[in-house]
């Protein structure tokens, strides 16, 4: 009995890191490649989880599968404007600048959430097929956790293609590792800069979408977010997307193992975790592109 | 007045705290201060004291991050830290309020010195969110701690001696503890210390070379740092009369933030001026609208993109356009 308590919460904690993996992988693609620091990651995620609501309530109870197409590509649009009309003009300016104009932004979509969905509580039931529970181990895991789980390897697969088998992928870690070379080679960063941000964006929509029938969806589920994001993309070595899969699974499982034995401290086990493996290994568990 | 400056005695500079003259562009703004609440209502009083408040804690961010060049994200949890320790020490002791206003301070800076310690040994982007998990360790802790912390709720209300129950006093008490800490402050950042500090700033790996320990001196400068922090937090909790999680919480480090990026981080003054403008600013546009965040955020990219240096580093530039390279904008 509290062998399969611990087995399933140790598979519901590898889930729910698999999301933040997939959040933390778009922020850390930003990271390496563009050198910024982007605060509004987290708003995006949080205006993928409202949009995959809207969506979903207004097509009805077929709403779930479009709402996870739309809502990402909607928000990786609103991601191409953030970087055109703003952060291009920022990418030479130092870390708190950029700090500073991203936590501006961060400001400005929490009241433009409220604005458009109020202060209330959304919720979105998962759909019929991914309702219910399996049997992992004797323990019973919510099949829509398994679902997260799924993604989050189909994401890390993509991702994987994408830097290693893509020519834009290539340019991608090249710029990440010697920009100046890259520029002096010929490549027109700024469409790669833009590409990579919308790539980024578009991740933390879908993450955004992908938690919305697990959590309620409020407005303030950015500050949470990102602060997790930015945790896992330095404990797993800034710019490294295997770093950041690495450290969002160790966050995940870790901060629901804890949960059994502090619940009180629910909150506090990602950030005591993160400041361990900080202290321990300083430079992130893998290796910095920077 | 009882300061911790032994603490720190090893730095010239710091036992003594100066005439006013040299961080104040006159005395005169002093003395105006001073007379405001002859003829101010109560509640300006109480908003006057606010701005002192946060105008300590954005110095004293400055002290670490403009002269340290530390990217310290998370200032609110020494800010918190001195809050709490004043207000548990109010709530469950019967001890005299001189004794508890260097409890704070004490508390912060030994908070900074134990997570500075780890701190240090990291660069840029790691150091700030080493800063930032750690802080938000904290905020969490105090959160969720209702045996200790009241959890949520957080403190609430917190006696206050007589002399201190009413807004005049929360001003004065305010003000004074404000110019003194700028005061010392001041001194410290042109002491041999503090020139030592922004050397390190400019050029860790130079600094290093020519045998300053390096480690050493930040973890000092983050120490002191954090004891101005607490203190403002202890000055809080004689303005506002409560403490909760929100002190700690890194959204209120991002506030700080604001304040020095309005007021400007290459100068002494400007974050307190940056603090004022903010705080007067919150006000007044949270009479108009529910949504001033949104307001605040427009103006901080505008002003991010567009005015780096800050409003007093920008005014400072136009008056003494002969030696910029002096105070190069970072």
């Amino acid at each position: 009995m509290h062998l399969t308590l611990l087995a399933s919460q140790f598979l519901i904690g590898l889930s729910v890191g698999m999301t933040l993996f997939v959040v933390a992988a778009g922020l850390t693609l930003i990271f390496g490649v563009l050198r910024v620091i982007n605060f509004a990651h987290g708003s995006l995620y949080m205006l993928g989880a409202f949009l995959a609501y809207s969506v979903a309530s207004f097509l009805g109870p077929a709403g779930f599968w479009p709402a996870m197409l739309i809502a990402p590509l909607v928000v990786a649009l609103v991601s191409l404007g953030i970087e055109r009309g703003l952060l291009r003009f920022i990418y030479d300016r130092e870390h708190l600048i950029q700090i500073l104009v991203t936590y501006g932004l961060v400001l400005v979509f929490s009241d433009l959430v409220q604005i458009v969905w109020g202060t209330g509580f959304k919720s979105l039931a998962p759909p019929p097929g991914l309702a219910g529970y399996v049997t992992v181990w004797g323990a019973a895991l919510p099949r829509y956790n398994l679902f997260l789980f799924a993604v989050g390897i189909l994401v890390a697969v993509g991702l994987a293609l994408f830097l290693y088998r893509t020519r834009m992928g290539k340019i991608c870690r090249a710029t990440a590792t010697d920009r100046e070379m890259v520029d002096v080679l010929g490549v027109r960063s700024s469409r790669v800069f833009a590409a990579v941000f919308v790539l980024g964006g578009w991740l933390a929509g879908l993450g955004g979408a992908l938690v919305a029938p697990t959590v309620s969806i409020t407005p303030g589920m950015d500050v949470t977010i990102i602060i997790e994001a930015f945790l896992v993309v330095v404990i797993g070595g800034l710019g490294n997307v295997w770093g950041a899969l690495v450290s969002s699974l160790i966050l995940g499982a870790g901060e629901s193992l804890g949960v059994l034995f502090l619940p009180r401290l629910a909150v506090a086990w990602p950030f005591f975790i993160a400041a361990v493996i900080l202290i321990i290994k300083p430079s992130g568990l893998l290796k910095s592109v920077w | 007045m009882v300061r911790p400056a032994g603490l720190f005695s090893s730095n010239a500079g710091v036992t003594a705290p100066g005439p006013y003259g040299g961080a104040w562009p006159s005395v005169g703004a002093g003395a105006v201060l001073l007379f405001l609440p002859a003829v101010l209502p109560d509640y300006y009083l109480y908003l006057m004291a606010g701005i002192f408040v946060a105008a300590l804690l954005a110095v004293s961010l400055n002290f670490i991050l403009g002269y340290g060049g530390l990217l310290q994200l998370s200032q609110a949890t020494f800010y918190g830290a001195g809050g709490y320790a004043a207000a548990l020490v109010l709530t469950r002791t019967g001890l005299p309020f001189w004794v508890v206003l260097p409890a704070g301070p004490l508390t912060a800076g030994v908070l900074a010195l134990v997570t500075g310690w780890f701190c240090v040994r990291l660069r840029r982007l790691y150091f700030g969110m080493l800063t930032l998990a750690l802080g938000q360790l904290v905020w969490a802790l105090a959160g969720r701690w209702y045996a200790f912390t009241g959890g949520d709720n957080g403190i609430s209300p917190i006696p206050l001696p007589g002399f201190l129950s009413s807004p005049r006093g929360g001003y004065y008490l305010a003000l004074v503890v404000m110019l003194a800490s700028l005061a010392v402050l001041y001194r410290l950042v042109r002491s041999p210390f503090g020139l030592t500090l922004q050397a390190i700033r400019d050029n860790p790996v130079r600094a290093a070379g020519v045998g300053i320990d390096v480690q050493k001196h930040q973890l000092t400068a983050f120490v002191v740092s954090g004891l101005f922090a607490g203190l403002a937090g202890v000055l809080h909790v004689v303005v506002a009369g409560s403490v909760d999680p929100s002190l700690l919480d890194w959204t209120k480090s991002a506030e700080v933030l604001i304040m020095l990026l309005l007021g400007g981080m290459a100068t002494f003054i400007g974050p307190a001026v940056g603090a004022a403008i903010l705080v007067l600013l919150s006000m007044v546009l949270g009479v108009y609208t529910g949504y001033w965040l949104l307001v605040l955020g427009l103006i901080l990219v505008v002003l991010a993109l567009f005015l780096p240096q800050g409003i007093v580093g920008f005014l400072e530039e136009r008056l003494s356009e002969k030696n910029p390279a002096d105070r190069a904008v970072r």
